[in-house]
Formats: C-alpha cells, sequence, structure tokens
C-alpha cells in the first residue's frame, strides 16, 4: 500500500478567538479506509480543529484540501456537499421535531410536492434498526435520552456521508452494547474506504478500533503515529506533555460504613419512571449507581433532587421528617446535583464562567442577598484554578469553554455551595485522562471530609474505585447492592447482566 | 471603571446615533426644536415634550424589559393600561379619595400581571398566548368599568399626575425617571437581575441549579402589569378621562419595540433597563419628529420601521465587533498618512 494521497488533509491550520490562539499550525490527514482518532486535553482544541474541518468556523491561516485539492470550506453545507458527514459534541438536532424529521430534515422524500411522511417514517425506521433501535419515530425527539439523541445524530451523520465521518465524542453517553453497535458499523464503513475521524476520551476504544491517531496539545499538533506502535503510556504522555502521576486507586472496600445515615429514603418512586425504592446514606460515604442505560439511574437522582416529585414514600433527614418536591426544598436540605445533560439543565450558555459557578449559591442565598463582586471573583478563581478550569479569563462566556471544562464548572457550582449530600450524574463524561484522575481523587477527598456523594457512571471501573456500597439498577427498579471487598468490575457486571438473563428469560 | 464605561458607549453607539440623528432631523424640520423655557414654574419645549410623552412607553419598556430578558412577552400592557385608567376615572367620578384610587389602580395591574405570570409559570402556557387572554379580555373589562362610555373627571389630584410639575419637571417625566432609578438598583444591586437572565437564557438549568424560576416568573410579571397601570394612570390623568377602547392602544408594540430598540433580545437573556429606556426616546422622538414637521401620522408608521430596520442592522453589525473592526481601519489609515 502506498502512501495514498489523504481524503481529507489540512495544512498549517491556525484559528484564533479574541486574541486566543485555540489551534496553531496544526496538520492532520485523513487517509481513505482509516479511522483516526483526535485526542488531547480539555481544551486541545479537537472541537475546533472539526469545526474548521466542516465549515463551522473559518482558519485564520492554512489550507484544506480534499483528494490533494486545496478547497474553501464555505459552510457546512459546503461540507456535506463534499461528503463529510459530522456529528459535533454538542449535537445539532431539533428537539421539538420527530425521531424522523430530525433524520431526514433537509432531505425528506417527497411526493406530489409535499413530503412523503410515510415512507419517511418507514426509511427512518429501517435506518434506526441497523443500530438496534425501535423508537416510534413519530414521536418528538426530546421525549428520548441523551443516548438515543447522540445514536440519531450519528445515524444521520453516517447516512448522509459520502465518504468522511466525523464524530466527536461519540460514545460518550453510550453504553457498552450501543458502542458495540456503532463501532460495528464504523468497521463496515472503514472497508468500504471511509475516512473516519473519532474524538474520545476512552483510551481503551482508541486501542480498540482507530488505525492512527493525531494528538493536539495546547493547540499545536503533538505528533501523530500509528496506534499500533504508540503504548498508551506514551500516548498519554503525548496528550499531557507529562507522564501521568497514576494515583493508584486506593479501593475504598475497607472503610468502615457509617453506623449512622442521616439521609434516609424509603420507599421513594414515582409511577412509569423508578419503582420504589429504599436508600441511607452515611456521611463519608460514596454510593455507586451502576446500570444500563434507561435502567433508572438518572430517575433515581431526579426525584431524591425533588426535579421530578415522588408519589411515594417519605425522607428522613437527621431523624427529621422532610418534604423534597422541589430543587429549592432539595438545596435547603444541603443537597447538590450535577446533571446528566450539560448542555440543557447545566449551563447558562450566555453567562460567563463566574456567574456559572456562582448560580446555585446565589440562588440558595436569596435574591436580595447579592453575592459581591469581589466575593463573586474570588469563588469563581478559586474553584478554576482548584478544578484546572482551562478558560482564557473568568469573563468568558460558558458555551466558548471545552466540554470538558463545561462539565467542571457545573461540578463548580456545586461545590461552592458546600453540601452535605452531592449527587454526580456521569460526572466524568467528557473529562480528559488527566481531569479524569482529578475528578476520582476529588470524590475521595470530598468524602474523607465526611460529604455523602452518590455517583452516577457508566464506567464500572471508575465506580469500583471510589464507592463504598454500589446499587445495581435495572428495568427502572433498584436490584441489588453490593459492599465491601465484593465491589469488583465482575460481580457489578455479572448483576447487571444476571438480572437482565432473568428478565428476557 | 473607564473601561466599562467605554465598553458600554461602545455597545450603546447604534442607538446613540440614531438619537443624535433623529434629534437633528427635528432640529431641522422644526428649528425651535431644542429650544427650552421655564413658564409658569414649569419647563416647555419640544424636548422636554418628547420626554413627557415618552413617559408612558418608558415606563411600560421598563416592565417589558424584565419580561423579555426571561423569555417571554407581555401583550396585554395596553389593555391593562385601559383596565387602571378606566378604574382610577370611575372611581375619582364616585368621589373616592386619591390615594384609595391610586392603590386600587395600581393593585389591579399587579393583579393582572399575576394573573399572566400564574399561566406562564405555573401552567406553562406560551407566554404570547397566555397575555394574549388579557389583552383581548383587558378591553372587554375596561369597557364594563366604563360602562361603555367615555368617563372624564376632573379632580386637580389625580389629573396632577398626568400635567402638573415639580421643580420646574413635568410629573411624567419625573415618575418615569424614579422608575427608572428604582428598578435599576433594585435588579442590579440585588441578584434579581442575574437570575432574570438565568432563566431567560435556560430555564430548565436554573431550575436545577436551584432557582424558584416560578415564583420569580411570577414576580416578573407582576411588575410589568404594575408599570402598564402606571402609565394608564398617567395617560388617563393627561387627557382627564378613561377611554376604554383607545387608551393603550398599540402601545404594547411600541413597548416590545423600545425593548428591542434598546439591544435586549427577544431570545431572553442579557438585558438592560437604561437602553430600553433610551429605544422608548427614540421611538417618541420620532413621533415627535412626524408632527413637528407636518408630515401625516400615516408615514410615521412606515418611517418607525425603517428606522427599526436601521438599528437593527446596526446592532447585528456591531455584535460582530464592526464597530471595532472600523476603528482599527480608521487607525491604520491615519498611520499611513502620517
Ligand atoms: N467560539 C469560541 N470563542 C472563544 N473561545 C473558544 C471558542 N470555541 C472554542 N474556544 C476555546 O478554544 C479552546 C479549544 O476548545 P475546543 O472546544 O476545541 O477543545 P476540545 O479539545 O474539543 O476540548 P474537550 O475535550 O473538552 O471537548 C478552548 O480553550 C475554548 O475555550
Ligand atoms: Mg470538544
Amino acid at each position: 500500500m502506498t502512501d495514498k494521497p489523504g481524503l481529507l488533509a489540512v495544512e498549517g491550520i491556525s484559528k484564533s478567538f479574541v486574541g486566543f490562539k485555540a489551534l496553531d499550525g496544526v496538520d492532520f490527514t485523513v487517509r481513505p479506509g482509516e479511522i483516526h482518532a483526535l485526542l488531547g486535553e480539555n481544551g486541545a482544541g479537537k472541537s475546533t480543529l472539526i469545526k474548521v474541518l466542516t465549515g463551522v468556523h473559518q482558519p485564520d491561516a492554512g489550507v484544506i484540501k480534499i483528494d490533494g485539492q486545496p478547497v474553501a470550506m464555505r459552510d457546512t453545507q459546503h461540507a456535506q456537499h463534499l461528503g463529510i458527514g459530522t456529528v459535533y459534541q454538542e449535537v445539532n438536532l431539533l428537539p421539538n421535531m420527530s425521531v424522523a424529521d430530525n433524520l431526514f430534515i433537509g432531505r425528506q422524500p417527497m411526493r406530489f410536492g409535499f413530503v412523503n411522511r410515510k415512507l419517511m417514517e418507514k426509511q427512518a425506521l429501517e435506518l434506526l434498526a441497523q443500530y438496534d433501535l425501535h423508537l416510534d419515530v413519530s414521536s418528538d425527539l426530546s421525549r428520548y435520552s441523551v443516548a438515543v439523541q447522540q445514536l440519531v445524530a450519528i445515524a444521520r451523520a453516517v447516512d448522509m456521508s459520502g465518504r468522511v465521518l466525523v464524530l466527536d465524542e461519540p460514545t460518550a453517553s453510550l453504553d457498552r452494547h450501543e458502542t458495540e453497535i456503532l463501532f460495528a458499523i464504523l468497521r463496515q464503513l472503514r472497508a468500504r474506504g471511509f475516512g473516519i475521524v473519532f474524538i474520545t476520551h476512552f483510551l481503551d476504544q482508541v486501542y480498540e478500533i482507530c488505525d492512527r491517531v493525531t494528538v493536539l496539545r495546547n493547540g499545536k499538533l503533538a505528533g501523530s503515529a500509528l496506534t499500533a506502535e504508540l503504548p498508551k503510556i506514551d500516548l498519554v504522555s503525548l496528550m499531557l506533555g507529562r507522564a501521568l502521576a497514576v494515583a493508584t486507586h486506593n479501593t475504598r472496600h475497607d472503610r468502615p460504613v457509617p453506623a449512622i445515615k442521616p439521609f434516609s429514603f424509603k420507599g421513594l418512586g414515582r409511577s412509569r419512571s423508578i419503582a420504589p425504592f429504599d436508600l441511607d446514606i452515611g456521611e463519608g460515604e460514596v454510593i455507586g449507581m451502576a446500570g444500563l442505560l434507561g435502567s433508572g439511574r438518572t430517575e433515581t437522582a431526579k426525584i431524591l433532587f425533588g426535579i421530578d416529585a415522588a408519589d411515594t414514600g417519605h425522607i428522613r433527614i437527621d431523624g427529621h421528617p422532610v418534604l423534597i418536591r422541589t430543587p429549592q426544598d432539595a438545596v435547603a436540605c444541603g443537597f447538590g446535583l450535577c446533571p446528566e445533560d450539560r448542555k440543557s439543565d447545566g449551563i447558562i450558555g450566555d453567562l460567563s464562567v463566574r456567574e456559572n459557578i456562582c448560580l446555585a449559591l446565589q440562588a440558595q442565598k436569596g435574591w436580595f442577598n447579592r453575592l459581591s463582586s469581589r466575593e463573586q471573583i474570588s469563588l469563581a478563581d478559586k474553584f478554576v484554578k482548584a478544578l484546572d478550569i482551562r478558560t482564557t479569563d473568568i469573563e468568558k462566556p460558558i458555551k466558548f469553554l471545552s466540554g470538558g471544562n463545561q462539565q467542571k464548572v457545573i461540578l463548580a457550582r456545586w461545590l461552592a455551595t458546600n453540601p452535605r449530600f452531592l449527587i454526580l450524574d456521569e460526572p466524568t463524561r467528557g473529562i480528559d485522562v488527566g481531569a479524569h484522575a482529578e475528578i476520582i481523587a476529588l470524590i475521595n477527598r470530598l468524602c474523607d471530609d465526611g460529604m455523602a456523594l452518590l455517583v452516577i457512571s457508566s464506567e464500572i471501573e471508575e465506580i469500583v474505585a471510589y464507592s463504598t456500597r454500589v446499587i445495581v439498577l435495572r428495568d427502572r427498579a433498584h436490584r441489588g447492592e453490593i459492599s465491601g471487598d465484593d465491589i469488583t468490575t465482575s460481580n457489578i457486571m455479572q448483576m447487571i447482566a444476571a438480572e437482565s438473563e432473568g428478565a428476557s428469560a | 471603571m473607564i473601561r466599562l464605561n467605554t465598553a458600554a458607549l461602545t455597545k450603546a453607539m447604534p442607538q446613540l446615533l440614531s438619537l443624535m440623528l433623529i434629534l437633528f432631523l427635528n432640529y431641522l424640520a422644526f428649528p425651535g426644536f431644542f429650544e427650552i423655557r421655564l413658564q409658569d414654574g414649569r419647563l416647555f419645549g419640544s424636548l422636554i415634550d418628547v420626554l413627557n410623552r415618552g413617559a408612558p412607553v418608558i415606563i411600560l419598556a421598563i416592565g417589558m424589559t424584565a419580561v423579555i430578558a426571561s423569555r417571554g412577552v407581555d401583550l396585554s400592557v395596553g389593555a391593562v393600561m385601559a383596565v387602571s385608567g378606566a378604574l382610577a376615572a370611575t372611581m375619582t367620578v364616585a368621589g373616592y379619595p386619591l390615594p384609595v384610587v391610586i392603590v386600587a389602580a395600581l393593585g389591579t395591574g399587579l393583579a393582572c400581571g399575576l394573573w399572566n405570570g400564574i399561566l406562564v409559570a405555573y401552567f406553562d402556557l406560551q407566554p404570547i398566548v397566555a397575555t394574549l387572554i388579557l389583552m383581548v379580555a383587558g378591553r372587554g373589562i375596561a369597557q364594563l368599568i366604563t360602562e361603555g362610555s367615555i368617563v372624564t373627571f376632573t379632580e386637580p389630584g389625580l389629573i396632577f399626575f398626568g400635567t402638573g410639575s415639580f421643580a420646574g419637571i413635568p410629573m411624567p417625566i419625573l415618575i418615569a425617571v424614579s422608575l427608572l432609578v428604582v428598578a435599576i438598583a433594585v435588579v442590579r444591586r440585588t441578584a434579581i437581575g442575574l437570575l432574570i437572565e438565568s432563566i431567560g437564557i435556560n430555564r430548565s438549568a436554573s431550575s436545577y441549579a436551584g432557582l424558584n424560576s416560578k415564583l420569580l416568573l411570577l414576580v416578573i410579571y407582576g411588575f410589568c402589569g404594575f408599570c402598564a397601570s402606571l402609565a394608564g394612570i398617567i395617560i388617563a390623568a393627561d387627557i382627564r378621562g378613561a377611554d376604554a377602547n383607545n387608551a393603550g392602544l398599540w402601545l404594547e408594540l411600541d413597548a416590545i419595540l423600545a425593548v428591542v430598540v434598546g439591544g435586549t433580545s427577544l431570545f431572553g437573556g442579557r438585558f438592560s433597563i437604561l437602553m430600553s429606556a433610551l429605544g422608548a426616546v427614540i421611538i417618541q422622538a420620532m413621533n415627535t419628529g412626524i408632527l413637528l414637521s407636518g408630515f401625516p401620522p400615516e408615514y410615521n408608521l412606515i418611517l418607525k420601521a425603517l428606522v427599526i430596520i436601521v438599528i437593527l442592522l446596526a446592532q447585528s453589525f456591531s455584535s460582530l465587533g464592526g464597530w471595532a473592526f472600523l476603528k482599527g481601519e480608521f487607525r491604520s489609515k491615519g498611520g499611513k498618512r502620517q
């Protein structure tokens, strides 16, 4: 195989945002028939490079070449026209339109000048069946979970791409099964000669499916190599610019389970959302919540935090009965929640990093008790430093931060309220390897300081690393609990699987 | 501090330039435009007139800014003006003392606003639909109060709010400016301004952050209704009567326009009450200019549309960094010449 010309290549690309250099002379080539991982820390410039490649941003310098021919990528339509299908990190779909509309918008099958809905819905069903998704394609997209929306976006992009497919963190909200399906499809496309760009923070996935990696660091090209020739340790140091101090995860299983459990939830449930469950949490405990997508993990979090009101059950805190029917009630009890859907439930896009960090504390202090500018600034500075949030300054609107850094800002928002009980729904989603280890360390530190934590995660190794107890969910019910030395990856997997077999039998 | 002010000034550039242009055109049409004189202890002149006539829309725009910043809109303010004006007039004729009349009229406006707020916040109706109900029903209520006739009164206390003056300044201007100062202080000295912007940008995320968005919306719409009734009282006092059919007619559109011209996006979020007031003054300066120039008032509507298009274009130009770009151009040209 002689060195084929790049299907899609960029040379010397630079891009600045108001004085901040997000990309600085980056070269990047995607060859036909390869899956090319684009890696780097949060804020390294991966998404920006993608946006330049696909005509969202115009580069300040450099050329984009397709089949060796320079092109001026005018806009996203132009990119599509040239056969590049893209799923951006912040999925761009229309939540108030049907699933079928979302799949085919702009290219609906027509008959007599009208959209042929029947045909469109039939095609939508067929398309989604390849992803093992069986949805009501005529209902609104917003009815479905983030993961399903992500798959719909991928299905649309794959269907539209002629020869290049670009996926920005497509697997962040997918679980194992869905990821497998996606990979099977990517392998087919590779065999058909597609060039695929794949951004992720899961290094295992890089080694599983990618042929080549390119690493960005602080907007510059740090290196590019064949996956097979680059050991994981070298890859990580390439990304971070230093070796990752592997904090050997001290598992916490030997910790004594506290005898007094100030937070007690009895028979809490909500019809068609989550079956009634009991949960007692003590200070200095981390409860991990494992389960497949749609198993009721997020629903549990929403009930605990008063986003959805429970139909049944009661809550005691420090032995006193309390009612939690709204998030304000929950916050008054010292609760905090970092939600799963960062874009719609987390960030206030046009507000600055500073305002986003102060928001929950301000809401708690009341309308008339304004945090002074000085307090706001020192709070924001403190957390930007503590969580290593990469931003040019704290007055930058949060929507301009990279995905992983937005996630850290939301975490900071709740830490600023100094909660007694913190619920984290997928806290490491979209977080880079370095920060991932830091967040796990942070969870452990908070726990040592006596905070009670409930952490929902799809990464079982991670749950094993910090949990004192693990609750396994399935089919919208709490099915079992594991504690002590029984907390192992295989035990958790077995529990998830055993029950699913039991249910399907 | 100085930097902050220049930044604010740069942002307000399109509006300030438009206002200056309009005032200049007014001056061309009517050379006495900038003359101000003191007569019987009260200021007179076309400029004073612009502010005096503009006061009701300024007041409406203050409430409307909060509503629009929360990603809503209130179509009922014109009708609420009619209701409170009708109530004030009818009660005055019936002989109620002035304080009772004022409190009742303002209270009614507040109640109308709260009704809108309940529909929007607790019943999750879309603001445009929720407030349309009162926009239609309000005029009916006002007619019921006046029993279908135009109620006139001669009670000097109430009339004072429309035509009186204090320290030479007409009452409507004084009321509007006081409300402006209080509203800005409340919004920026407390956390309310930030919280309004937050729910306007992303209500779901704001609720997740523990913000009581329903209560806040209720207060916002209540305040907007209050502002509308204040404007209604001023207009009734000015014409010494209440006309259920025509009082405040179409003024909701002027108020919305004032807010938009002031630069607050209809999609909610960042807002400036001061800029909305400036927007209201721009609109009134145009109205007055047309009147002075002797053009038939029909031209007013067309001209208004034109000016708005220009201002909106200038805004999108400046949000794209256009002014900075132009400045850079001039500077580099100047540099070459040297
Ligand atoms: N529109 C914008 N305006 C200003 N700054 C921006 C804009 N878009 C991106 N940036 C900045 O450019 C840098 C690179 O961002 P980018 O989104 O490309 O990071 P990333 O590598 O995708 O990170 P992540 O892994 O967290 O998604 C960040 O520091 C970000 O704050
Ligand atoms: Mg990114």
